[in-house]
């Protein structure tokens, strides 16, 4: 059997499959409701088997076409700081505020994508944060909390 | 029917339902034009935006959104050969060559029109066939919807897997796992939730569709240093040429544009086909049906090769709302996402649904054929200049995205946990994604999974425990033979591929 990255991805679905099926298997119903002919974990049960058969179905029958991806090729670097400014504003959104955090955000983002042209990057990010919280607060009234704009006095 | 019409006509035609179908267009147009974004993107960043509107205007927003990516899309496979949806790469045989022979407006112009005529008479065949198969559907039992959603999901799996059904079919397990995160809906059991809190009410659609298409497309183009607007930057704004079809093309398209609306809806209907299939199918009827000239003239700029696609993929999205509003079950992944849409509004689609809220069901339907009358009057003209917008560079459209993206989540729960799932099943997704893993059977499987499972339950507490509901009915078991077909043949097509 030829060991690709698919079949790998396959092994970890199975052993997914079987987490699964273990957890499903340890849901606690109530005690009426044991023997009745559908339960809380019954369709859990189901998937968990089925997981088992796909995985174990991709991981036995041989590929039809291997999918070789070139990892030299691929741009992880930035891949990554952009997943950990993601992280870092879902961090901070809350204590510091939609506007602040989500500006520098996208400030930050730019930066790191190699983006250098500052006039358009501030445009890009402050006011236009600010435009979108108009339209989506003042006109759409959807709520954003905001304890920044909140302590300064501009969102009330 | 009548009074149905006109109550979705009053709804569609309200100023600000004009306006919504305008900017759908408008904005998915932009995102069809861009490949590897598609309409399910386009719909998935609206959501947000929808929150504040009522579920009609939401969804007639929505399926703006979804007939301007469609266009986007021919768009980009006419004047760069760069498909922005799988839907629309057999317009890319003909409409390129064409552009290259200095008739890229012409092109534009003969795509246009086919894609407006096709919706019209996918139009037309929804309105009449919607209220019957509503009224068919509603002899349906749980068993029959059971067995349905299992081929739902068989097909959409079948289809686009690009002949990697297991892939798919493990894509569709997973999304059904997703779904059964959280309290049971009738023991209120909790259930893979860990003792988090945040898990209790499961994970949200908005979520899961935001982190395997929004976010995880925008990560995928950095990984693989790919920029979807560089393309758009090489469209001239003199290079177009005239916009006006000659009355021998005409003739052609007349012929044509019935035929393949007619396929491309059929096509639409039918579970997990959609719009990609119907253009194919489309393309390959007419090189079998027009006479030896024309058949010479397909692959370099033949004007039947070109409408035919263009008609049967914008006949084919119409196609898929067919299931979705009368039985409830989505055809296609981007069906899928107003499916969760629609739940999130708290509407719940089905055979009752043109009774119960009429005014949404009809609506729906009139503002597809509005949002075709706009495509055509607005988008023509303003191809050139939409192209001009999206020149926009990656470092910039990117991180808008990934914005857009999180603030979706944001003004739903206010929950730092939401976020850091999302990212999470992002980040997953866009590994999955590198090795060819279909993301929209997760989508419909993730939509279905708490209607399946209540339906199973229906069927096992009725024939209690036994699963004889199975082959009790015939219209049960001819479903689920058809399945069965399409799981074995796909099996087998993978093994004897190999051998």
């Amino acid at each position: 059997m030829n060991i690709n990255t698919t079949k790998i991805i396959s092994l970890l679905f199975f052993i997914f499959s079987v987490f699964y099926l273990y957890t499903a298997y340890q849901i606690q119903v109530f005690t009426f409701d044991e023997n009745a002919p559908f339960n809380a974990k019954t369709f859990p049960i189901y998937l968990g088997y089925a997981g088992l058969f796909f995985s174990g179905l991709k991981l036995i029958l041989p590929d039809p076409k291997t999918i070789k991806v070139e990892h030299r090729n691929l741009e992880y670097k930035k891949t990554t700081i952009l997943i950990i400014i993601a992280i870092i504003y879902g961090a901070t959104i809350l204590k510091v505020g939609y506007f602040l955090t989500t500006s520098f955000f996208l400030f930050g983002s730019y930066y790191f994508l190699g983006e250098r042209r500052w006039i358009l990057m501030f445009l890009l990010s402050f006011p236009f944060v600010a435009a979108f919280m108009y339209l989506l607060h003042g006109v759409l009234e959807i709520y954003l909390r905001d304890p920044f704009l909140q302590l300064i006095g501009v969102m009330g | 029917m009548i009074e149905g019409i006109l109550i979705g006509l009053s709804t569609a035609l309200t100023l600000q339902n004009i306006f919504m179908v305008m900017i759908g267009c408008f904005f998915g147009t932009i995102i069809g034009m861009l490949p590897g974004l598609g309409p399910m993107t386009a719909i998935a960043l609206m959501i947000p935006i929808t929150y504040g509107f009522d579920p009609a205007t939401g969804l007639i927003l929505m399926a703006g959104v979804y007939y301007g990516a469609v266009f986007g899309g021919s768009t980009s496979s006419i004047l760069l050969n760069a498909p922005g949806v799988p839907g629309t790469v057999a317009t890319s045989f003909d409409g390129y060559p064409m552009a290259q022979q200095g008739k890229a407006g012409k092109a534009l112009a003969i795509a246009a029109w086919s894609s407006f005529a096709g919706g019209t008479f996918s139009a037309i065949y929804l309105l009449f066939l919607a209220p019957s198969l509503s009224k068919v559907s509603l002899s349906f039992r749980s068993p029959d919807y059971f067995a349905l959603m299992i081929l739902g999901l068989t097909a959409i799996a079948a289809f686009s897997s690009k002949g990697q059904f297991l892939k798919a079919m493990m894509m569709v397990v997973l999304g059904l796992m997703l779904a059964s995160v959280g309290q049971d809906s009738l023991s209120d059991i909790t259930r893979f939730t860990f003792d988090n809190m945040n898990l209790t009410d499961g994970i949200s659609f908005v979520l899961v569709v935001m982190a395997t298409f929004a976010m995880s497309e925008a990560l995928t183009i950095i990984l693989k240093r790919n920029d979807p607007t560089a393309a758009a930057k090489q469209v001239s704004l003199t290079e177009l040429g005239s916009i006006k079809i000659e009355k021998e093309d005409r003739k052609k398209m007349y012929k044509t544009i019935p035929r393949s609306s007619v396929i491309g809806f059929l096509i639409g209907v039918l579970p997990g086909a959609g719009a990609t299939i119907a253009s194919f199918l489309a393309y390959g009827m007419e090189r079998n049906l027009v006479n030896d000239d024309e058949k010479q003239k397909f692959g370099k700029g033949s004007v039947n090769g070109l409408s035919a696609p263009e008609t049967a993929n914008n006949a084919a999205c119409s196609g898929s709302f067919v299931p979705m509003l009368t039985l409830g079950i989505p055809g296609s992944g981007t069906t899928a996402v107003m499916l969760g849409a629609l739940l999130g509004f708290g509407v719940q689609p089905g055979p009752r649904l043109y009774m119960t809220n009429p005014e949404i069901f009809w609506s729906i339907i009139m503002s597809m054929y509005i949002g075709m009358v706009i495509l055509l009057i607005l988008n023509l003209p303003l191809i050139p200049y939409i192209a001009r917008i999206l020149a926009v560079p990656k470092n910039y459209l990117i991180p808008l995205i990934l914005f857009f993206s999180i603030t979706g989540i944001y003004v739903m729960s206010f929950n730092n946990f939401d976020i850091y799932l999302m990212i999470g099943i992002a980040v997953v997704a866009t590994f999955l994604r590198l090795y060819d893993f279909p993301m929209p059977p997760l989508i419909l499987a993730f939509v279905l999974g708490g209607l399946m499972e209540e339906n199973l339950r229906r069927s096992l507490l009725l024939s209690n425990g036994s699963w004889e509901f199975l082959w009790d009915r015939m219209l049960t078991l001819c479903i689920l033979l058809t399945t069965a077909f399409i799981v074995i043949w796909h099996i087998y097509k993978t093994f004897m591929k190999k051998n």
